[in-house]
């Protein structure tokens, strides 16, 4: 049964292995924290497993639909009597969907790392803010109320700014956690107000309420926020707009993205777990939870769904040209995101048009196993070779077995070969689209050829091209290293056969999906085709992938540079905001309020300069004055005043 | 809990150091009658909430009056409700902190803590004050002694930055004065005799017109503590000068002391005027928010950097105050409470890095991490509290605030809300800017040798921590502990 300790549990358990690790790690658990972490995780993935099976199969299911519980419930600050911040955990398939995925591959990433963080100084305190990232994340993903999940939202990134800046002594690292941190924040903003728009109209913070108040058209609250406007935009699309915002940047989309290549100077296994497989994909289960709000609002569907078709082109053309193992990766990520946006955009609510929000959530899903897996592959590779620049590697295959299976298997499941998982997925999102979106139907194949080349150029060039330069002096790594990756590769075989659409969708009911391969036909040689050419470039070492870079020219370099989109925000904030902006105020604070303060004083004392003579204590002084004054008015009375 | 004990064991605490001999004696005097004071602060919360429990509603309790001066009906009347214990336990708490981080002082120590203990019995007989005459009379008792903790104890301009900080605090208490006796005499003119009482006035119905005139003088008088824009500048030379404990209390009760006064002084006893006023209160608000961000992002030094970032942090306090609403203003009180623990907390822990750098130059440190792991958590901590980071008190405070600022529908006010809310992102970048340059990155070579913090350093830190943390996890029993007494000042605009 569901038992409300046990769901507690799955995100206190991080929680409590943080505060032991933080306060006592260097002291009592310098080399026992990986497992004391690990073992804590297991337990919350554990009952996380137990509370989906229960959800799914024994309890959650009322009358063929799913429901939505909140079996806990704690107000933690009212800000007023209907107004109050509740500690909450809400149950429906999105969030039961999320703690299995968040505590599974955090559960890997914590195994993975006891073999690829051993030695390291901080192993302690790696550990812990790994828990504290987890703990955020469950708690994000099981919050029931709007502001809940702004403070986990935002937990959230600070453990990713420390993460990303665990090398704190490196320079490059920690500018990147800063970057990722202050541009999160900067969509963070247009979340909070969102919050505080939604908040007015519908004067609740829980997300059933707020949900059931708005979108109840004839209610008091739903006529509302649909009539009042600002600049001519209803206050409705206002807050959608912005907590959507919010999303896009956690969810590193378009033009918020710039934060997560960067971010990528962190740890490979964080990389993995947060940057891959959780935390980006926070912003699409944000637009999730709120979808019968968003499908309230064409408008703002239109954006998500052009935000996310952007982004994942984009990022798909850079990630052909980066040479950073890991920056192709981000960008790849970046790219997969950006197909869940869209889909999310593509749905109308009810009916079979919820196909896109099933085919999002099915690939936030799948995607989960690959792109960790792929870090994770990454992570074996980087620490075999010691560089993280692909023109170091090449002829690995043989080096690394365990390494090159599990990575094919993870590219041939992101570039959407059927039967692995990322095929399903990405079939019924191109259903979708085919269903409502023409122009995204034609270009989310491209971009799907576009992933299986940028992926398999990966392959080919860190595990055939040229022959290995490394010796295979300490081996490919121990137990701990290759049990997640060969797990992960299993889901990332299997996960696809899961009949997803019964179990999650816009409105808890299942959904009748079925896969037409005449339909697959095109995507599925789409992506061949990517493989076959990435195969002819990279797969033997040869000057041909130089010659088309040179003859591809401008665009080439545009896209290497990462279609200067950095430069564009570093000429912003360093020249508009920090030069024209801060310190013109710094400048006027010191001289202009300041300096009339100091002109008051200076002022005060010249006065007083001037005038204190006149008290100067000397007799002869006085006399002169006195006498002077004598005159004067004689002067006056006598000859003046007629 | 008779309240005449706050105000009686720093006096006899004081007076107990005047005869100590020696370092040992004076900072071990210090420490007990701080401690005892934060007990007594404790008690007087538990047997607070007891009364309430009990069901006792009177506005204000524990009340004791004691005739002053009764040809003009002045008297001693103190009192407290949930805002002033709130205020109280915020005093008591960086009292302890400050006395701690002070342990080494041996420069005319016996002096040096005796104006410490007196400055925190000007702010206790302040907080508990319910007669305006009372109230103006510990406000006076505090400013001396900063004039003499920075000009004798500081550090570089210290006479400049000592004589300005003094000037400006005595250029506000003219205004407000002014304020208090205008109200004064505006009291009796629906019968009765003129007053200083607190409770007495707010009964009454002061004439609008007067509130026109005095409220800006009481307001602006007790804004200059308070850092309100342009009467700010005394802040950034005053803490950069000032001695780490004298930072800690400036800007962690000192500046509280104008907050509670534009509250408890100036709204709730002119509401009309307040309520007029508002959108001046607001529009200043706002620009020290932002503006005060913008102008620490360019800040070099430390202290400069965390006292501009105070000025902008206590234009929430103002801003919350200003716009109004129940929620506002509980906000405004909560982010007085936090600010103070954050401030002082980052005041010790700037002190505890210049002790052992001497420069406070943010481009001449750097991964102090590797050599300090405490300090540098204790920084971090601080860090993150002042960029509003959820789990510690700025987070709780500024919610509230920005919360019940948007409750105030007039569009101009949610303009001002959402240019607050902007500063959330400019915050983190100055934060992150200075956390990121001392205690990350490469460390100095000069600095490869230094040590962490002594143990009367960490149960500074400690302690302020733990108040950040217990507020920021639980901020249910701090809310629910103001709201009573926001509400009871609210009554005064719903009509």
């Amino acid at each position: 049964m569901l038992n409300v300790a046990y769901i507690a549990a799955i995100p206190l358990l991080p929680l409590a292995c943080f505060v032991v690790l933080g306060l006592f790690g260097k002291e009592y658990f310098s080399s026992s924290a990986g497992f004391l972490g690990t073992v804590a995780l297991a337990g919350s993935a554990v009952l996380s497993l137990q509370v989906a099976w229960q959800y799914f199969f024994v309890e959650g299911k009322v009358n063929g639909i799913y429901q939505q519980l909140t079996p806990l419930k704690l107000t933690w600050l009212s800000f007023s009597p209907s107004l109050s911040i509740d500690l909450g955990i809400i149950l429906d398939p999105i969030s039961v969907m999320m703690i299995v995925i968040v505590s599974f591959v955090s559960l890997m990433v914590h195994i993975f790392s006891l073999w690829y963080m051993k030695g390291e100084e901080r192993f302690a305190t790696y550990y812990a803010f790994l828990s504290l990232f987890t703990f955020s994340m469950l708690g994000l993903v099981l919050s029931a109320n709007l502001f809940q999940i702004y403070i986990f939202w935002e937990l959230v990134g600070v453990s990713s700014f420390l993460l990303i800046g665990y090398y704190y002594q490196k320079p490059s690292a920690v500018a990147a956690a800063k970057k990722a941190f202050i541009v999160t924040r900067f969509a963070d903003f247009g979340f909070l107000v969102g919050i505080l728009v939604l908040a007015f109209y519908s004067n609740t913070l829980d997300f059933g309420t707020l949900i059931a108040r708005l979108t109840d058209a004839s209610s008091a609250p739903s006529q509302a926020i649909h009539t009042a406007s600002f600049l001519g935009i209803s206050a409705l699309t206002w807050a959608l707009a912005l907590v959507f915002t919010g999303g896009a940047g956690k969810s590193a989309m378009f033009p918020l993205h710039i934060w997560l290549p960067d971010a990528m100077e962190g740890p490979t296994p964080v990389s993995a777990l947060i940057h891959a497989a959780t935390m980006v994909v926070a912003g699409v289960s944000l637009v999730a939870r709120l979808f019968p709000l968003f499908s309230l609002d064409p408008a703002v569907l239109t954006l998500i769904r052009y935000t996310g078709i952007i982004s994942a082109c984009i990022a798909a053309i850079i990630a052909c040209t980066q040479t950073d193992i890991k920056r192709v990766l981000a960008f790849s990520t970046m790219s997969q995101i950006g197909y869940m946006m869209f889909a999310l955009g593509l749905s109308p609510e009810g009916g079979d048009n919820s196909l896109g929000y099933m085919g999002s959530m099915f690939h936030l899903f799948t995607h989960a196993f690959f792109k960790s897996l792929l870090f994770l592959c990454a992570g074996a590779i980087i620490h075999f070779v010691h560089s993280n620049d692909l023109r170091d590697m090449g002829g690995l295959r043989k080096l690394m077995p365990i390494t090159h299976i599990t990575f094919l298997v993870a590219c041939l499941a992101i570039a959407g070969i059927p039967p692995f998982a990322g095929f399903f997925s990405k079939e019924e999102i191109l259903m979708a689209a085919s269903e409502s979106n023409k122009a995204i139907y034609l270009l989310a194949p491209v971009i799907g050829g576009l992933t299986a080349f940028y992926m398999f150029r990966l392959y080919f060039s860190i595990f055939w091209s040229k022959a290995a330069v490394q010796e295979n002096h300490h081996g490919e790594g121990n137990i701990w290293m290759k049990i997640p990756l060969l797990i992960l590769a299993a889901c990332s075989l299997l996960a696809g056969l899961l009949p997803f659409s019964e179990f999650i969708t816009a409105n808890g009911r299942p959904l009748e999906t079925h896969i037409n391969l005449g339909f697959s036909v095109v995507p599925v040689l789409l992506a061949v085709t990517g493989i076959a050419l990435a195969a002819w470039l990279y797969k033997t070492a040869n000057d041909k992938p130089a010659k088309l870079a040179t003859s591809l020219g401008g665009f080439y370099q545009a896209a290497y540079k990462k279609f200067y989109i950095d430069e564009l925000y570093l000429f912003i904030t360093k020249k508009i905001l920090f030069n024209l902006v801060g310190r013109p105020a710094a400048w006027f604070d010191r001289n202009i309020v300041d300096g009339t303060m100091n002109l008051l004083a200076s002022t005060t004392a010249a006065i007083s300069d001037l005038v204190k003579g006149w008290q100067s204590g000397q007799v002869q002084r006085y006399a002169i004055y006195f006498f002077g004054g004598i005159f004067t008015l004689g002067v006056i009375f006598i000859y003046l005043w007629k | 809990m008779n309240l005449n004990l706050l105000i009686l064991v720093p006096m006899l605490t004081a007076i107990g150091i005047l005869f100590c001999k020696g370092l040992k004696q004076v900072r071990a005097l210090s420490l007990v009658g701080a401690l005892v004071q934060l007990a007594l602060a404790f008690n007087l919360l538990v047997k607070y909430l007891q009364e309430r429990a009990a069901g006792n509603n009177a506005a204000m309790l524990f009340d004791y009056k004691q005739a002053w001066f009764t040809a003009l009906n002045i008297n001693y009347h103190i009192g407290v409700d949930g805002i002033s214990i709130a205020m109280i336990l915020l005093t008591a708490f960086v009292v302890v902190a400050g006395v701690l981080v002070s342990w080494t002082m041996e420069t005319l120590n016996r002096e040096f803590f005796f104006l410490l203990v007196f400055l925190s019995l000007g702010a206790y007989g302040f907080f508990i004050s319910l007669d305006l005459f009372t109230l103006f009379f510990f406000l006076e008792l505090s400013v001396i002694p900063k004039f003499l903790l920075i000009g004798i104890w500081g550090s570089g301009k210290k006479e400049y930055s000592g004589m300005k900080l003094a000037l400006m605090l005595m250029g506000g208490s003219a205004l407000l004065f002014v304020g208090l006796v205008g109200l004064y005499f505006n009291t009796a003119t629906n019968g009765g005799s003129y007053t200083f009482d607190l409770l007495e006035i707010a009964a009454r119905k002061i004439p609008v017109h007067a509130q026109m005139i005095f409220f800006p003088f009481a307001f602006l008088g007790f804004g200059i503590f308070t850092a309100i824009f342009p009467f700010h500048t005394w802040v950034p030379d005053g803490h950069a000068s000032a001695p780490t404990a004298a930072s800690m209390f400036l800007a962690g009760i000192s500046m509280k002391l104008g907050g509670y006064g534009c509250l408890r002084v100036a709204t709730f006893l002119m509401p009309d005027g307040a309520a007029a006023y508002s959108w001046i209160i607001i529009l200043l608000a706002t620009i020290a928010i932002i503006y005060g961000a913008f102008a620490t992002m360019m800040q070099t030094d430390l202290k400069y950097i965390n006292a501009y970032s105070s000025v902008s942090h206590c234009g929430f306090v103002l801003l919350g105050i200003g716009m109004l609403t129940q929620t506002s203003v509980t906000g405004a009180v909560l982010q007085m409470v936090s600010h103070g623990l954050m401030t002082a907390l980052f005041f010790a822990v700037i002190g505890m890095v210049y002790s052992r750098t001497h420069t406070r130059q943010v481009a001449q440190l750097g991964g102090l991490l590797k050599v300090m792991p405490f300090i540098s958590s204790v920084f971090v901590i601080a860090g993150l509290c002042s960029l509003g980071l959820p789990g510690f008190s700025g987070f709780v405070a500024e919610m509230t605030v920005f919360m019940g600022s948007w409750q105030n529908p007039d569009p101009w006010y949610r303009f001002a809300t959402i240019l607050a809310c902007a500063s959330i992102v400019v915050t983190a970048v100055y934060i992150l800017r200075a956390t990121g340059q001392t205690v990350m990155g490469p460390i100095t070579a000069a600095h490869q040798e230094l040590g962490d913090a002594g143990w009367n350093e960490k149960m500074a830190a400690v302690l302020l921590v733990a108040g950040i943390l217990v507020i920021g996890v639980m901020p249910f029993w701090l809310n629910d502990l103001v709201q009573p007494g926001t509400t009871l000042i609210m009554t005064k605009f719903l009509r």
